[in-house]
C-alpha cells in the first residue's frame, strides 16, 4: 500500500516519529561497518592508524624531507661524502644514486659507451611492450624479436659499424638481467611445452627422457646448476675451448626454467577434460593440429597465473648468477657501495634495486591479470 | 505405427557395407567387454544400438573411429580396415562424424569457429567457404543466430545441435552418435531428436547409440540390443519391440517401457 498525503494524514496522532535510515553505500559507510563497528574494532583501528601515520612521516622525513640529493666534490674530484654521513640516520643519502646510477645499472662497461646498453634496455622494454598488444600476435612478431634481438647483440658486443668492441666480461647491470630473463624464457617456454606434452606421450623412451629432465633438473638448486655450468662444465671441454660463462649461465637457466614450467604445463594440460581430445581426435585432427589448435590453447589460459607466477620468480633468480661472477643489476648495486666513501649507504641503493625489480615484476603482474580476464571470457556467460 | 510416419529407408544393400565387424573382442584390464561381434552396417542404413548399461554399446562405436582400439578381430569402414596405420584412421575419421553425450564442444571458439575448424584444417577448405558451410549446416540444426556465441552461452539442446553440425560440417559418410541426448534436460531432448531425424531423412548412414525408443520405431532399418558385450538380437524395429525372442531382451524392454 502507498503512502499517500491523503494516509498520511489519517496518522495516529502518536505515531514515531523515525529517524532518516543510515546511509549503507560510500566511504562513511564502509568505515563505519568495517572499522568502526565496536569498541575493540575502533581501538584496534585507531592504534594501527596511528602506527602507520608514525611510521609514515618519520619515512617522508628520512626519504625526502632530510634526504641529502648530491654532494660537493672535493678538490681530487672525488665525491665528499661528509654530509650524507652527518645526516645518517635522520635522512637518505640519495647522492649515492646520483653519483652511482650508471655504475648500477650498466655495470663495468665502458663510461662513454653507456648509450648503448642504455639503448639495449630500451629496446627491450619496447620489444615487451610491442609483444603484450595482441594487435601484434602475428607470425611476423618473431621476425620483430630476431630483428631486436640481433640488434641487441650488436649494440652491446660493438665491433662493427664502428662501434667498439665490449668483451662480454664488461658488461653488467640491467641489461644482464633483461638479457638472462629475456633469452631465459623465450628459450624456456617453448621447451617447456614439448617436455610437457613428451610427458604425456605414448612412446615410452619421450616419456623416459622428460620425466628424467624435469626430475634431475628440480633435484637441485640454480645454484648448483650455474655452479657446474661455470666450473664443472669447462673441465669436460677439449683444450682450448671455451664456451662463454655468460652464455653458460644462460643455458642453466634455461634448462631450469624449463623444468619447472613444463611443470605448470603439464597441469593445464591434465585439467582439460577428456572429451576435448577425443572429439578433436574424431574430426580428424592429427597430433600436432590437436595440440596447436584444441589442446594448447585451452591448457595455456588455465594456467596463466602460474606461469606467470614462474616467470616472475625467474626473472628475480637471474640475480642467483653473482655467484658465478656475472654482474647484474644486483650485483652492480651491491659492487657500486663498496668504496669506502659510499659504504653503509646500502639501504639507499637496495630500496633504488628493489624498485627496479618491483617495476617489472608488478608490470607482468597486471598484465598477466588482464590477459586472464580477457582470455577467459569465454567462461562468462 | 503408420508407415506415413516412419522414414523411408536409404538401405543400398547392394553397396559394400558402410561399416563391417567381424569378431571384434576387447577387453578392459580383466574385463571383457566386446565378446566376439559381428556386425556389417550397409550403405545409408539406420542403426539404433540399444541395452543395459555396461552391455558395451558406446565401446562397440568408439571402436569404429578408434577412439577405443579393439584387441581382436577386423574392423572396415569405408572399405579400410582399422589397424595402427595412421593415415588409414586419419582417412576413417575424415569419413565419419561423431556426436559425444556430453558434446564436447571447444569452449575457447566460437560456434563458427568450431564448425569450421575441421574443414579448414583437415579438408584445407578456404575459410570463407567452410564459413559458408558451417552457416548452411546451422541454418539447418536452426541456430545460424548463435554462430557468434561462445559454447558456454548455449543451452544444452543447442549445444548439441552444434555438436551434430560440427560433425556434419566434415560431410562424414557415416555419423556415429553417443547417446545424444542422454545428458540433456527432458524438454531439450525433442529438439535434438528433431536434427537426428531430420539427419535421418537425408539418407545418411547412422548408427546410434540410444534410449529413446521412440527416435528407434521412427527411423531405424535396425535395431541391435546387446548385453554383456555382445549382440543378443537384432531385427527391425517393430519385431525387436513387439516381438522379442529372449528373455534378456525381454527384461530390458519391460525396465525400458515401465520407464516411460
Amino acid at each position: 500500500m502507498s503512502i499517500t498525503a491523503e494516509n498520511a494524514a489519517k496518522l495516529p496522532a502518536d505515531a514515531i516519529a523515525r529517524t532518516a535510515p543510515r546511509r549503507l553505500i560510500g566511504p562513511l559507510a564502509w568505515s563505519r561497518e568495517n572499522m568502526f563497528a565496536n569498541w575493540w574494532s575502533t581501538a584496534i583501528t585507531l592504534a594501527l592508524g596511528y602506527l602507520l601515520i608514525r611510521y609514515a612521516v618519520s619515512f617522508v622525513d628520512w626519504a625526502f624531507v632530510n634526504a641529502i640529493w648530491t654532494v660537493p666534490q672535493t678538490a681530487a674530484g672525488l665525491p665528499d661524502t661528509t654530509a650524507c654521513r652527518e645526516a645518517k640516520g635522520s635522512g637518505a643519502c640519495w647522492a649515492v644514486i646520483t653519483e652511482k646510477h650508471r655504475f648500477i645499472l650498466f655495470g663495468t662497461y665502458p663510461f662513454d659507451e653507456h648509450w648503448r646498453p642504455l639503448l639495449v634496455c630500451l629496446l627491450f622494454i619496447g620489444l615487451y611492450v610491442v609483444s603484450a598488444m595482441k594487435r601484434f600476435w602475428r607470425w611476423e612478431l618473431a621476425l620483430i624479436w630476431a630483428a631486436v634481438l640481433t640488434l641487441i647483440g650488436v649494440l652491446m658486443w660493438g665491433g662493427v659499424l664502428g662501434l667498439s668492441f665490449v668483451p662480454q666480461d664488461r658488461w653488467g647491470g640491467l641489461p644482464i638481467t633483461l638479457i638472462l630473463s629475456t633469452f631465459g624464457l623465450a628459450f624456456a617456454f617453448p621447451l617447456a611445452i614439448l617436455v610437457a606434452l613428451g610427458r604425456r606421450s605414448k612412446l615410452p623412451a619421450i616419456k623416459a627422457i622428460c620425466v628424467l629432465y624435469v626430475e634431475l633438473i628440480r633435484g637441485v638448486p640454480l645454484i648448483s646448476l650455474l655452479f657446474m655450468a661455470s666450473v664443472m662444465f669447462p673441465l669436460f671441454l677439449p683444450e682450448g675451448m671455451n664456451i662463454d660463462k655468460l652464455l653458460r649461465a644462460q643455458v642453466a637457466i634455461i634448462l631450469f626454467a624449463g623444468a619447472y614450467l613444463a611443470e605448470v604445463v603439464r597441469a593445464g594440460l591434465q585439467a582439460l577434460p577428456k572429451g576435448q581430445y577425443e572429439a578433436a581426435d574424431a574430426l580428424g585432427l592429427s597430433y600436432w593440429k590437436k595440440t596447436g589448435l584444441i589442446i594448447l590453447p585451452q591448457a595455456l589460459r588455465l594456467v596463466i597465473p602460474p606461469l606467470v607466477n614462474t616467470f616472475i620468480g625467474f626473472f628475480k633468480d637471474t640475480s642467483l648468477v653473482l655467484i658465478i661472477g656475472i654482474f647484474d643489476l644486483l650485483t652492480a648495486g651491491k659492487t657500486a657501495i663498496i668504496e669506502p666513501m659510499w659504504q653503509g649507504f646500502g639501504v639507499e641503493v637496495y630500496i633504488t634495486l628493489a624498485l627496479i625489480y618491483f617495476m617489472f615484476c608488478f608490470a607482468m603482474s597486471k598484465y598477466s591479470a588482464g590477459l586472464e580476464r580477457e582470455f577467459n571470457a569465454h567462461r562468462n556467460r | 505405427m503408420s508407415a506415413a510416419e516412419t522414414l523411408s529407408s536409404a538401405v543400398r544393400a547392394d553397396a559394400p557395407p558402410a561399416i563391417s565387424l567381424q569378431k571384434v573382442n576387447k577387453w578392459f584390464g580383466s574385463l571383457h567387454v566386446l565378446r566376439d561381434v559381428t556386425l556389417d552396417v550397409a550403405l545409408g542404413e539406420r542403426v539404433v544400438v540399444c541395452g543395459p548399461s555396461g552391455s558395451g554399446k558406446s565401446t562397440l562405436i568408439r571402436c569404429i573411429n578408434r577412439l577405443e582400439e579393439h584387441q581382436e578381430g577386423r574392423i572396415v569402414v569405408d572399405g579400410i580396415e582399422l589397424s595402427d596405420d595412421l593415415k588409414a584412421l586419419d582417412a576413417i575419421r575424415r569419413e565419419v562424424g561423431m556426436v559425444f553425450q556430453s558434446f564436447n564442444l571447444f569452449p575457447h571458439l566460437t560456434i563458427l569457429e568450431n564448425c569450421t575448424l575441421a574443414p579448414i584444417w583437415v579438408r584445407k577448405m578456404p575459410k570463407r567457404q567452410a564459413e559458408e558451410l558451417a552457416m548452411e549446416y546451422l541454418t539447418r540444426v536452426r541456430i545460424p543466430e548463435q554462430a557468434a556465441k561462445y559454447p558456454g552461452q548455449l543451452s544444452g539442446g543447442q549445444q548439441q545441435r552444434v555438436a551434430i553440425a560440427r560433425a556434419l560440417c566434415m560431410q562424414p559418410k557415416i555419423m556415429l552418435f553417443d547417446e545424444p541426448t542422454s545428458a540433456l534436460d527432458p524438454e531439450m531432448i525433442k529438439e535434438v531428436l528433431d536434427t537426428m531425424v531430420m539427419l535421418a531423412g537425408t539418407g545418411m548412414t547412422m548408427i546410434c547409440v540410444t534410449h529413446e525408443m521412440g527416435f528407434a520405431r521412427q527411423v531405424a532399418d535396425r535395431v541391435v540390443f546387446m548385453d554383456r558385450g555382445e549382440i543378443v538380437e537384432q531385427g527391425v524395429p517393430q519385431a525387436i519391440f513387439e516381438n522379442p525372442q529372449t528373455d534378456r531382451l525381454q527384461l530390458f524392454l519391460s525396465q525400458i517401457l515401465r520407464g516411460h
